[in-house]
């Protein structure tokens, strides 16, 4: 058993702002209780929280762990420890591997490496086209039998409109999200950032803010049509947040995610230095306003990091040539205290939310602190200073551009099923 | 004054007076253009090696014939046969050849930043002979030394530019140079290839858009003809006979500039498209002499970033006046 004692209990499920102990017992929460109102058993591990905040467990709803097939980016191992490291207790990957997630013997794979070699839990994502490639629909049912909790085509979006219709359609029934990469990419053919006077000054080919929410609006209009859950990933764009508001104000279960370097940076931010180069792009100044006012107001329902690492020998070189994608584990909590709460956006519960909750719902599925929950938790600190030093990550990637950056505010302790998974 | 940097990636950075000791120290190399001997010994036993992995004719030979009226050694790479075709990294066929100890690289490359990124890897100086659709510095250098020659200044002028200004690293370079002396800048061409934000790309300096040759070319002391690439006008956007319709620079049309106009291209030119023969030979045409101010300009910046001389040395191009005798005083 594990007491976790004197920490400030934070929690958007319940509504609890509060000084409370809570009792773990092999894998569930076992008791929730006034501080010091619990009394543990003799052989209780205890934690003194003092100072800290107690959360339920961060999910994060887009990552990618490389594993099958581009092992010498990430791996399962290496990914889910540096999630666990920026407070992560599950974490969902999307298909791109090598090959697709796309049918029950990978999705099968991949739970069976992370039972063995994980952190934290992994939650797969699987494709919603037979090798994402927008033709047929993947054995969506059978995947969800071995385990995936959503399906999507990441990295690029469902090809056509008739095809998201029948994907939309047939997930409606399986109950499943389906998770949109939003992008027409005959918008974005060749680009390399976003559209505007940075990249004209740079020369850097540029897509538009329309080539995320022309998409977005085709399938906001697919979701009303099917009745699906459509969860668009990484929205950058505040045309795109416009569609998805419009959309949750008609009823439809249209949901949304961003991403802390959207939440951050602006296409100002960026140089020929290809850590700064990710799909969706750096956005607008206003767009980044756009999002933040989201995050505050509602219309943003979870905060993801799109963590996509890239092996050194294929991201450093020319901008042009260089992936799309950047890590994103380590950072994010630091981020978004020092981004949403610390500029006074956001309450601490709602950020908390955007991590736990807010995630949660768009998988269909309720966590939260209270007796027999999983004992899933992430204890963080708000003030705690320190540097990010890329080189120090167990990712096997180096590719971000918050090196060296300072923070305030780092994730103290990962608990994953009562096992503590990250102990700074 | 004296050029501080140790590479020349850019003009953007670069300020007036640096850009002006430039163009200050490229005046005397023209004049060896004009003596039949044009080989100097300034940088003998020096290597510069020239890498484009973008194809070039004009650019190469005439930093070629720069370095060589240095008395430079050059090293060529052209893409077409170097190994990049199978699969080597640019930052690896660079070290490769700084391996081969040049004391410069000239480098065009046709992703944008191309030359800053490879600069910050070597210790070797690094010129930018063009990257991506970004800049092409020693391009406006020769442009701005070529009008200094024909008007006099290069300061507050009205400068006209024509063509596919978005994907124009020519564009951006010029405008970034004669930007800081005052000129300012209209900018005309098919909308699609004349995005709004180019008005913003040069924080001080003037610049419109404008979508009417006519407007475009009404007192304009320059006009800057830029290559109509054809494998652009061939992708969907653009018929050829629209863009003669509505953007052939002819005489007519030139009769709008100021009198005294001057027409630029930076080749190569497509005759009967972009231009009319009759303005690309005529009188107000300077095409033939940014070819010939193109060796001048680039023999400065080899000269300049190889050798690191400042204003007090003495220009290599200016005849050693004849030493006192040591005993003169006798």
């Amino acid at each position: 058993m594990l007491l976790i004692k004197n920490g400030r209990v934070v929690d958007p499920a319940t509504k609890t702002d509060a000084a409370l102990d809570v009792l773990l017992d092999g894998e569930k929460i076992k008791e929730v209780g006034l501080a010091g109102k619990i009394s543990a058993p003799q052989n209780a591990e205890v934690f003194d929280a003092s100072g800290l905040i107690v959360a339920p467990g961060f999910i994060d709803l887009h990552v990618h762990l490389r594993e099958p097939g581009q092992e010498s980016s990430e791996t399962i191992e290496t990914g889910t420890r540096a999630a666990a490291r920026g407070g992560f207790t599950a974490v969902c990957c999307m298909p791109n591997t090598k090959p697709v997630n796309d049918n029950a013997s990978v999705t099968r794979f991949i739970l069976d490496r992370a039972k063995v070699a994980g952190s934290v839990r992994v939650w797969p994502i699987g494709a919603a086209s037979v090798g994402s490639k927008g033709e047929a629909i993947a054995e969506i049912a059978a995947m969800k039998k071995a385990g995936i909790v959503g399906v999507s085509d990441d990295g690029r979006p469902i090809a056509t409109a008739r095809l998201a219709r029948q994907v939309m359609d047939y997930c409606r029934s399986l109950d499943l999200p389906v998770i949109e990469h939003a992008e027409d990419v005959s918008l974005a053919t060749g680009a390399v950032m976003r559209e505007g006077v940075t990249s004209t000054r740079l020369g850097l080919r540029g897509m538009p803010a329309a080539a995320e929410s022309v998409c977005v609006a085709r399938d906001v209009q697919l979701a009303e049509l099917t009745g699906a859950r459509l969860h668009i990933a990484h929205l950058s764009a505040k045309a795109s947040l416009e569609q998805v508001r419009w959309a949750k104000s008609r009823g439809l279960r249209v949901s949304c995610e961003v991403t802390p370097h959207h939440f951050t940076l602006i296409d100002e931010d960026v140089t020929y230095d290809s850590r700064f180069k990710m799909n969706p792009p750096l956005a607008a100044r206003e767009d980044r306003e756009a999002l933040l006012a989201g995050l505050a107001d509602g219309s943003v329902d979870a905060i993801a990091t799109d963590h996509a690492p890239h092996e050194p020998a294929l991201k450093d070189v020319e901008f042009d040539r260089a992936p799309f994608g950047i890590l994103g584990f380590e950072t994010a909590l630091a981020l978004a205290l020092e981004q949403l709460v610390g500029s006074g956006r956001l309450s601490l519960m709602r950020m908390v939310e955007l991590f736990t909750a807010g995630p949660g719902r768009v998988l269909g599925m309720e966590r939260k602190i209270a007796a027999g929950q999983p004992a899933d938790l992430t204890i963080f600190s708000t003030n705690y200073a320190w540097t990010y030093h890329v080189k120090e990550s167990p990712s096997r990637s180096r590719n971000s551009p918050f090196d060296g950056r300072a923070f305030k505010g780092a994730a103290v302790a990962t608990i994953v099923g009562g096992r503590v998974v990250h102990r700074h | 004054m004296s050029y501080n940097f140790r590479d020349l990636l850019a003009l953007e950075p670069l300020t007036a007076d640096e850009l002006g000791f430039l163009l200050d120290q490229s005046k005397p190399f023209q004049e060896i253009q004009k003596h039949p001997l044009k080989k100097l010994a300034t940088l003998r036993g020096k290597t510069v090696a020239l890498a484009f992995f973008e194809t070039s004719t004009r650019t190469r030979i005439s930093f070629g014939a720069a370095a060589s009226r240095l008395g430079a050694d050059s090293m060529n790479l052209q893409a077409e046969a170097s190994s990049l075709k199978k699969g080597e990294t640019l930052l690896d066929t660079v070290f490769n050849l700084n391996a081969m100890k040049p004391d410069c690289l000239v480098m065009r490359h046709a992703a944008s930043g191309a030359a800053n990124y490879v600069a910050q890897h070597l210790d070797i100086p690094v010129v930018n002979a063009g990257d991506g659709t970004h800049e092409h510095p020693s391009q406006g250098l020769l442009d701005a030394l070529t009008i200094r020659n024909r008007l006099g200044t290069i300061k507050n002028l009205n400068v006209t530019i024509l063509g596919d200004i978005l994907h124009s690293r020519v564009a951006r370079s010029n405008i970034h140079l004669l930007g800081k002396f005052g000129c300012k800048f209209t900018l005309c061409g098919p909308a699609m290839w004349v995005p709004g934000e180019l008005e913003k790309i040069a924080l001080g300096t003037a610049i419109r858009c404008v979508y009417r040759i006519e407007e475009a070319l009404e007192g304009a002391d320059v006009i800057m003809m830029l290559r109509v690439q054809t494998e652009r006008l061939n992708d969907p956007p653009l018929s050829a006979n629209d863009y003669i319709l509505l953007y052939q620079l002819n005489a007519e049309r030139l009769r709008r500039a100021s009198s005294k106009a001057i027409v630029l291209h930076p080749g190569p030119m497509n005759r009967g498209i972009e231009i009319t023969p009759e303005v690309a030979d005529g009188p107000q045409s300077c095409v033939l002499e940014q070819v010939t101010n193109g060796v001048a300009v680039r023999m400065a910046i080899l000269y300049l970033l190889i050798s690191g001389a400042t204003e007090t040395d003495t220009h290599p191009a200016l005849e050693v006046k004849p030493k006192e005798s040591a005993n003169a005083s006798d």
